[in-house]
């Protein structure tokens, strides 16, 4: 937000000197050849070998599973599950997303800078004493809290939430509404750290308080964004949601996770056609929504 | 920046969009809390506060025991080996459909104005040929990387090589359809400067797009990189090698220090991951 687009001229060529151009030479070359060493060590690493890679043996296993696939399974039943699996897929990533918003903005006014202890809002208040260590307390507890939420994987999560609270839909939604409400507090936090201060600089000088400020100078600008991120979010969460089921978490993940195990591979078509329907409609629902509020 | 925040206020319009909204949201809401059989007081019954305590317990302090951290290094090493050449493959599928699925490349723009200009033939061919590469990387991206990975453990048996696939594809879907946006993105006349010099199309290609596209293009693919490196720690789940098959291993064996430890591990690997590529991207 604070950044203008730079617009590049090339109304001057801007010349190199020898040496730079030669230093700039060896740290391309160095670059390069770290990256040729981490391929081959990787290549080494992962047991893999380039004629298994591109081998008929390996070829033809892809392509007879693919034939496999053919033709979906549309029989009622089979069906009905799908559309199950579809609704209920779409209800996890729908209540996850809602609750990580209420994760994220219970903790996100504590995680941001310039809300809690510097900035303009405090510029009165003295530089050091034990009002700012007391507020910055809540802000690092609030930060690391974040932080814990955002590394586990939603997989990971998930795991945990079936082994505390059991197999369902419940445990998926629980992964995700954590997972997702750690991201949204980082995404939501560099938002209000970004905000105007014009605004908030005028409220104040009327003689606006804090909890004033919040309201009208700054929860206005940043409403939008919010909802930007958490439709963004929400379209990640049904692909995750989509596969949340593989550790036990309901949706069509579940199936797939059926229907792989037991060899049903056509069955499995079906379900990944609905996972592409289901995709879609959410992408082109959010694309529609930010449109429609922003 | 310096505009005050008149732009946010929209003038009030009739529209009956909030009302449906709410409605739909509302229903979806109330729909969706009895389909996700959600039930927060689960933590506060017996049961639940057994598990909990049981789990938290179990978790402090972290297995940091030499035998456990040895036989963690190669699932790490691997976890990032799959990561670097599912990135890799990823280039290698998402780069050429990435091309055939810009506009601007394939059917529009200034490199094809003259030749497709009478040519409604070729030109369907062209539009063929970019409508199949768009297709193709959408199906990509569209099927989670987890199915991919059971898909290709199915295909190619157990393994870092079917997690290395899944990655590769599933990525490919997303950098393809990234690239063609940079490709899309590029300033149009040092283009068309250099065609009035008479350069011919590779050489526009690469003298006048390639270098405008590149800085972009590196700097997203680090970006895929660090993602891969998250999605193959956790692959391993359905048998795809690398850190998600000791995750699987020690949760089943409710061996929550082990986890605790894997999730250290994870957490700075992923950090060390992130700043290199930050590194990297900061000599551009």
């Amino acid at each position: 937000m604070s950044k203008s687009p730079v617009k590049h001229t090339f109304d001057v060529i801007p010349s190199v000197s020898a040496a730079g151009q030669a230093r700039s030479l060896v740290k391309n070359l160095l670059l390069l050849l770290a990256v040729g060493a981490f391929f081959i060590w990787s290549y080494i690493g992962a047991e893999i070998h380039l004629t298994q890679l591109f081998s008929r043996d390996s070829f033809d296993q892809i392509v007879i599973y693919v034939k496999k696939l053919f033709p979906p399974d549309v029989s009622p039943p089979v069906l009905r599950e799908a559309v199950k699996g579809t609704v209920e897929t779409f209800a996890i990533s729908f209540m996850g997303t809602l609750m990580a918003v209420v994760i994220a903005l219970s903790v996100v006014f504590f995680a941001s800078r310039n809300l809690i202890y510097s900035g303009l809002l405090y510029e009165m208040e003295p530089k050091r004493g034990w009002s700012r260590a007391a507020r910055m307390l809540p802000y690092f507890g609030a930060k690391s809290l974040l932080n814990i939420l955002r590394t586990v994987p939603e997989m990971v999560w998930a795991l945990i939430f079936v082994f505390l609270v059991g197999l369902g839909a419940f445990p998926g939604v629980l992964a995700l509404g954590v997972h997702t409400g750690g991201v949204l507090g980082k995404l939501f936090g560099e938002v209000l750290e970004d905000v105007d201060s014009q605004p908030i600089e005028s409220l104040q000088a009327t003689g606006a308080n804090r909890l004033q400020i919040l309201f009208y100078g700054i929860l206005p600008q940043v409403l939008p964004q919010f909802i930007s991120y958490t439709l963004y979010r929400w379209e990640v969460n049904i692909r995750v949601a989509a596969v949340l089921g593989f550790v036990g978490a309901g949706g069509l993940g579940q199936r797939i996770h059926i229907a792989i195990s037991l060899f049903l591979e056509n069955q499995l078509l079906t379900l990944i056609i609905a996972i592409y329907i289901l995709v879609t409609i959410v992408d082109y629902l959010s694309a529609y929504l930010r449109r429609k509020v922003i | 920046m310096n505009q005050p925040a008149t732009s946010l206020i929209r003038p009030s319009h009739r529209s009956l969009f909030p009302y449906i909204f709410a409605a739909l949201f509302t229903l979806a809401f109330v729909d969706s809390w009895r389909r996700a059989g959600i039930d927060p007081l689960v933590f506060f019954e017996s049961k639940g506060r057994a598990a909990l305590a049981k789990f938290l317990t179990g978790m402090f302090p972290p297995d940091l025991s030499w035998g456990f951290l040895s036989l963690m290094l190669r699932p790490t090493l691997e976890t990032m080996q799959i990561s670097i050449l599912g990135t890799l493959i990823a280039v290698i599928i998402g780069f050429p459909l990435g091309l055939l699925g810009t506009h601007t490349l394939t059917v529009g723009g200034i490199l094809n104005e003259a030749d497709l200009h009478n040519a409604p033939l070729r030109r369907g061919l062209r539009y063929g040929l970019y409508l199949t590469a768009r297709g193709l990387l959408s199906l990509f991206r569209s099927i989670p990387e987890f199915v991919w990975a059971f898909m290709f453990v199915r295909a190619v048996g157990l393994g870092p090589f079917a997690g290395v696939l899944a990655i590769g594809v599933a990525y490919g879907g997303m950098l393809g359809k990234v690239y063609s946006e940079i490709f899309e993105a590029v300033n149009e006349r040092p283009l068309e400067a250099l065609q009035s010099l008479g350069a011919n199309k590779l050489q526009i290609f690469f003298y006048g797009w390639f270098p405008q596209a590149l800085p972009n293009f590196i700097s997203y693919t680090l970006y895929r990189w660090e993602c891969a490196v998250r999605a193959s720690a956790i692959l391993g789940l359905v048998g795809a090698g690398g850190l998600g098959q000791q995750i699987e291993i020690s949760m089943r064996m409710f061996n929550f220090s082990e986890i605790l430890t894997i999730l250290m591990i994870l957490f700075l690997m992923v950090a060390a991951v992130d700043y290199l590529s930050a590194k990297v991207r900061g000599m551009l």
